[in-house]
C-alpha cells in the first residue's frame, strides 16, 4: 500500500503505511497522524483513497498545506511528492512505485457498483470511510504502474533536413516533431519518423519511391544515417543531425 | 452501391512490448461495411477468449442480419433494423461469452469491452461498452466520438477530477461496463452523419494510453493517404511510448458517399422484407 515518510529538516523520522479510507493529519491527538508542532492547525489536512489515488486535502489550515512548494487546496499525489507542513515533510511513495518491476500494468478491470463509494468533488468529513474496505476487496487490486505522460523522444539529437535544389534549396526543416510528411500529395510522399533510437524515412504514396543515397528504399522503413541524401519528388535534400 | 468501392478498411492488432500475449481481437469488412473491436479482460488467458469470441460472433451475425434486412429497415414501431440488430447481436454475444464464463473455472469473471460501427447510408451507427474508443478526423478536427464507460471519466464528469489530474491516475482501465461478466448488458448506441473524407479509428485503450490525442489525430491527418502505414505507425508509436498493453486500432476512410438505395419502390420492398 502508499505510504508517506514524515522528515523534519532532512531527518526522517517515521513511515506511515496508508491503510485507511480517509487518514487525518493536525495537532490535535485525534489526528491519525498527529505532529505535535504550533505551525500545524488541529486538523490540517487529510489524505483520501479513492480506488488507486490518494488525493491530499487541506482542511483551511491557518498555514496551508504546500506540495513540492506549491501551496495546494485539493491535490491528486503523485510518487515523490513531497508534501509540507510547517517544517515537517511528508513524501509520498505510490503503492505501484513500490512493487518489483514486471508487475502487470495497464490491465483493465470491471468496477462492480458498490465497490466504490461515491466521493462527492467537495469531499466532507462524513464522506464514507468504506473506500478502505472497497480497496481490499480486490476490486481494484492491479499493480498498475503509475502511466506517465508519453515522453517525447528527447534523447535523439534532433534531425534537421537541408533542401539542395529546387526553388526551395537552402532551406531547412528541423525534425521536431514524431512526424513530418516530405513531397507532393497525389505525387510523392514520404513520412519522417522520429523514433527513440533515431529516425526513419518510410515512402507513404506515390509510384516511385523515396532514393536515400543513390537507393531507392522498399516499402520498409529506412534509418537515416548522418548526412544522408535523400531525392523525393525531383528535390534533393540532405539530412544531418544537430548536435 | 458496393460499400467496398467507397470504404477502405484496416485492421492492426499488436500485443505490445510487456505483454505475452495478445487479448484484443478486431474484425472489419468494407464490404459489409463492419468494424468490431474487443480488448479482452479476465485471468490466464480468458480475455483473449472473451474478445475473441465477441468479434466472431458480432461479425458473421450482424454481416447475416443485414444481408436478410438492409440496416435502415424499420420495424412497425418505426425502430430502425441496425439498432435492434445491434441490440439483440450484442445480447447474444454477452449471453455466449457470460456462458462460457459460469461453465468453465479458467474462463470465470473473463469479459471484454466492444466497438462496433455499421457504416449504412451516409451514416454510422456505434454501439460500445467500456473504454475502447472510436475517433474521428473530420478536415482539421480529430476528436473522440465515444464516451468511456469508466471510473475516471465518471469521476471527470462529475468534477472530481480535472482531465490533466485523470492522466496521472492510477485508476486506470477501470471499466464501468463490460461485455460478459453479467447476464445482461447495455451498450450505448448512437447514429453519426458521414462525410466523405472523414476518417475513423476504432482503437483499445493500449493506444490511446501511450499516445497523446493530438499525435494520434496528427498521424491519421499525415497518413491518411496509406492506411496501413498509418496503423503500422499509430502502433509504433504505442511500442516507442512504452507499449505496457496490449495496441489495436482499426482505420476506415470515406472515400464517397454511400446512400441506401433511393428509388421509392425499394424502400416500399425494404418495408416488407
Amino acid at each position: 500500500m502508499a505510504k508517506l515518510i514524515l522528515s523534519i529538516e532532512g531527518a526522517t523520522l517515521k513511515e506511515i503505511p496508508l491503510t485507511k479510507g480517509r487518514t487525518t493529519i493536525g495537532r490535535k491527538p485525534q489526528n491519525d497522524i498527529q505532529i505535535d508542532n504550533l505551525a500545524i492547525s488541529g486538523e490540517h489536512a487529510v489524505l483520501a483513497l479513492v480506488g488507486n489515488d490518494v488525493f491530499l486535502e487541506d482542511m483551511n489550515s491557518t498555514n496551508g498545506t504546500f506540495v513540492n512548494g506549491q501551496q495546494v487546496k485539493k491535490h491528486l499525489l503523485q510518487n515523490g511528492d513531497s508534501i509540507e507542513l510547517g517544517k515537517y515533510s511528508l513524501k509520498y511513495v505510490s503503492e505501484a512505485a513500490q512493487h518489483a518491476p514486471g508487475a502487470d500494468f495497464e490491465k483493465t478491470m470491471i468496477l462492480r457498483p458498490g465497490a466504490m463509494p461515491h466521493v462527492s468533488p467537495t469531499t466532507t468529513p462524513a464522506a464514507s470511510a468504506s473506500a478502505h474496505e472497497a480497496t481490499s476487496a480486490g476490486m481494484m487490486a492491479q499493480t498498475a504502474a503509475r502511466a506517465t505522460a508519453p515522453t517525447p523522444a528527447a534523447a535523439t539529437p534532433l534531425g534537421v533536413i537541408q533542401i539542395l535544389s529546387g526553388g526551395n534549396a537552402g532551406k531547412q526543416l528541423e525534425l521536431v516533431k514524431t512526424l513530418t510528411t516530405l513531397g507532393k500529395p497525389g505525387v510523392q510522399v514520404a513520412v519522417i519518423a522520429r523514433r527513440p533510437h533515431g529516425y526513419f524515412i518510410t515512402h507513404v504514396e506515390g509510384a516511385s519511391f523515396p532514393v536515400v543515397n543513390g537507393q531507392m528504399i522498399g516499402t520498409q522503413a529506412h534509418q537515416l544515417n548522418d548526412h544522408a541524401i535523400i531525392e523525393l519528388a525531383g528535390i534533393k535534400m540532405e539530412f544531418f543531425l544537430k548536435s | 452501391m458496393e460499400l467496398n468501392a467507397v470504404l477502405e478498411m484496416v485492421a492492426q492488432s499488436d500485443p505490445g512490448m510487456v505483454r505475452s500475449n495478445n487479448e484484443d481481437s478486431v474484425m472489419a469488412s468494407a464490404a459489409c461495411g463492419l468494424a468490431v473491436l474487443a480488448d479482452g479482460m479476465g485471468g490466464y488467458n480468458a480475455g483473449e477468449v472473451a474478445s475473441g469470441m465477441a468479434t466472431t460472433l458480432l461479425g458473421a451475425e450482424l454481416e447475416k442480419a443485414f444481408v436478410a434486412r438492409a440496416p435502415d429497415a424499420r420495424d412497425a414501431s418505426g425502430k430502425s433494423w441496425v439498432h435492434a440488430a445491434l441490440e439483440a447481436e450484442i445480447a447474444r454475444a454477452n449471453g455466449a461469452i457470460y456462458q462460457a464464463a459460469q461453465s468453465q473455472p479458467q474462463y470465470a469473471g473473463m469479459g471484454t469491452t466492444l466497438v462496433a460501427c455499421v457504416f449504412h447510408d451516409n451514416k454510422l451507427t456505434v454501439a460500445h461498452i467500456g473504454d475502447s474508443r472510436l475517433y474521428r478526423l473530420r478536415g482539421e478536427v480529430f476528436e473522440q466520438i465515444t464516451r468511456d464507460h469508466s471510473l475516471l471519466q465518471e469521476q471527470i464528469d462529475s468534477g472530481m477530477l480535472t482531465r490533466e489530474q485523470a492522466r496521472h491516475s492510477q485508476n486506470r482501465n477501470l471499466v464501468t461496463r463490460a461485455v460478459g461478466i453479467d447476464a445482461e448488458v447495455l451498450p450505448e448506441i448512437h447514429d453519426y452523419e458521414v462525410l466523405p473524407g472523414d476518417i475513423y479509428l476504432l482503437c483499445s485503450d493500449g493506444l490511446n494510453d501511450m499516445v497523446e490525442d493530438d499525435e494520434i489525430g496528427m498521424t491519421l491527418g499525415m497518413l491518411s493517404a496509406n492506411l496501413e502505414l498509418c496503423a503500422e505507425q499509430l502502433i509504433q508509436m504505442a511500442n516507442d511510448n512504452g507499449g505496457r498493453d496490449n495496441v489495436s486500432v482499426i482505420l476506415v476512410k470515406v472515400k464517397g458517399a454511400y446512400p441506401a438505395a433511393q428509388g421509392w419502390w425499394r424502400r416500399l420492398l425494404a418495408w416488407f422484407k
